[in-house]
């Protein structure tokens, strides 16, 4: 809506899906959890167990937009969400998303909040999804339905690097719908953590955001999940900063260890050169608390 | 009926199409095309402008309205959408002639200045008692972040939201 309001979004049809019973958020058999499409972003935060289980969904949830939007705010919708690159959104400037081939304002623009992690010589653009960064790190699932039946795509390949096409932003083929999210049982999400930075202490996108999730024993990393938001060009698993943590010691040095090796490969610009030490140390925090 | 037809049946606008709205308890009927808005249809075909538009793109809550109980906003709202839903606004929320003790709370705490973002933040800060969100300043503050007031009134917004909450009913 936002982008039709804009001028950005011209359709010449709309559907109006809302009353789809695609609403529940409940416990899967095999103890994972479903998450129905149209439920709101307000009521999934609440759901007992997302709470109790999934502790970086729903806090993810609470820390993105606000209450109003959070009321009207679908979770496949937030999933579809398109960039806030004032490039794009402005409607004249050049961007490869809305006019394929135009060039990227933001390459040398004001590029304070754009990625420094999966960007392409033709977009730097971040993904806005606060949500979407702790179901990237605990492997959640997308569900759809479509004219020729339905699919699963791992929430990971859901979305796609820019590279040279970043105005194709998904893999869903025209007249396929998400139906739902599924979170796998992952005894180590009861335990998650969601970290958000940004310029303005609410109602805002992130700087830098980090879900993340630790097993440790006898002082150990045994099990690690890390992802990032607001860095990176989609929802970012860290699984360079994961492959580090495996057996090292659940300290503050292999945390920031970890966190440096995956923020090697960043690209910065000029005005946002300040976020791979800040994404570091927003991992090296969220690591820190999900081992308390 | 089958689907093909069904959803023929369904198709409505690009032309002005009748939409029928359950407006504080009352039903009322608009011609407006698909694309108009929740806010449009109430400030502009039913003369109710105490939602007022302050950016229009979801920003700043000065159109927040009740949608079937639960704040929202107007502006990202397609009208057409609110079909066989209730929609609240604050001509709604006096009773027999009687304001509603969070409006009697902002006049008691001056909580404005300019005023126009006050009918968005009198419909969210209810339903933020409603919601229970509202045990300390900070998360007033919080669950409030969706109505900017850039009056800056917001010591006074949340001392009325305290009186309410607290059960001071302004005199009544």
């Amino acid at each position: 809506m936002d982008l039709i309001r804009a001028g950005i979004a011209r359709p010449d049809h709309l559907i109006d899906i809302n009353d789809l019973p695609l609403t529940a958020v409940e416990e899967l058999e095999d103890g994972g959890l479903h998450i129905g499409a149209l439920a709101r972003m307000s009521d999934v935060a609440r759901t007992p167990v997302v709470r109790e289980r999934y502790p970086a969904i729903s806090r993810a949830l609470l820390l993105g937009a606000s209450e109003q939007l959070r009321n009207m705010a679908s979770m496949g919708g937030n999933l579809r969400q398109r960039t806030r690159c004032a490039y794009l959104r402005d409607g004249v400037s050049p961007c490869n998303k809305r006019e394929p081939g135009s060039g990227c304002a933001a390459l040398d623009g004001l590029n304070r909040g754009h990625a420094i992690l999966g960007t392409s010589e033709r977009c730097i653009a971040t993904h806005p999804s606060d949500v979407a960064v702790p179901l990237v790190a605990l492997d959640a699932v997308v569900h759809t339905a479509g004219p020729d039946g339905g699919r699963s795509i791992d929430i990971d390949d859901f979305f796609l690097l820019p590279g040279e096409t970043p105005e194709v932003e998904h893999p869903l083929a025209h007249g396929e719908l998400i139906v739902a999210i599924e979170v796998p049982l992952a005894p180590i999400a009861r335990r998650s953590v969601y970290l958000k930075f940004r310029d303005r202490q609410s109602y805002e996108f992130a700087l830098v955001s980090a879900a993340a999730a630790l097993e440790i024993e006898d002082g150990l990393v045994t099990g690690a999940r890390l992802a990032l938001g607001g860095v990176a060009t989609k929802p970012w698993r860290a699984r360079r900063a994961e492959a580090a943590l495996a057996g090292a010691p659940a300290d503050a040095a292999s945390f920031r260890r970890a966190a440096a090796a995956e923020l090697e490969g960043a690209v910065v610009r000029e005005h946002n050169a300040f976020k791979p030490e800040l994404a570091i140390r927003a991992a090296v925090r969220a690591l820190s608390e999900a081992a308390r | 009926m089958d689907v093909q037809l069904a959803a023929e049946a369904a198709i409505r606008g690009p032309g002005p199409t009748p939409v029928a709205l359950n407006v504080n308890d009352e039903t009322l009927v608009v011609e407006v095309e698909p694309r108009v808005s929740l806010l449009d249809a109430l400030r502009e075909h039913l003369a109710l402008s105490g939602s007022k538009k302050g950016c229009d793109q979801g920003t700043c809550g000065a159109c927040t309205v009740w949608v079937d109980g639960r704040r929202v906003l107007a502006c990202l709202t397609l009208a057409v959408a609110c079909e066989g839903r209730a929609v609240t606004t604050i001509e709604g929320l006096a009773a027999d002639g009687e304001l509603h003790p969070m409006q009697r709370a902002f006049i008691e705490h001056d909580a404005f200045q300019c005023g126009y973002c006050t009918s968005g933040q009198i419909m969210s800060a209810v339903k933020l008692l409603e919601e229970g969100n509202a045990s300390s300043d900070e998360e007033i503050a919080e669950f409030m972040s969706g109505n900017l007031c850039r009056c800056a009134a917001y010591p006074n917004i949340r001392a009325a939201i305290r009186q309410v909450r607290d059960g001071g009913d302004g005199g009544a």
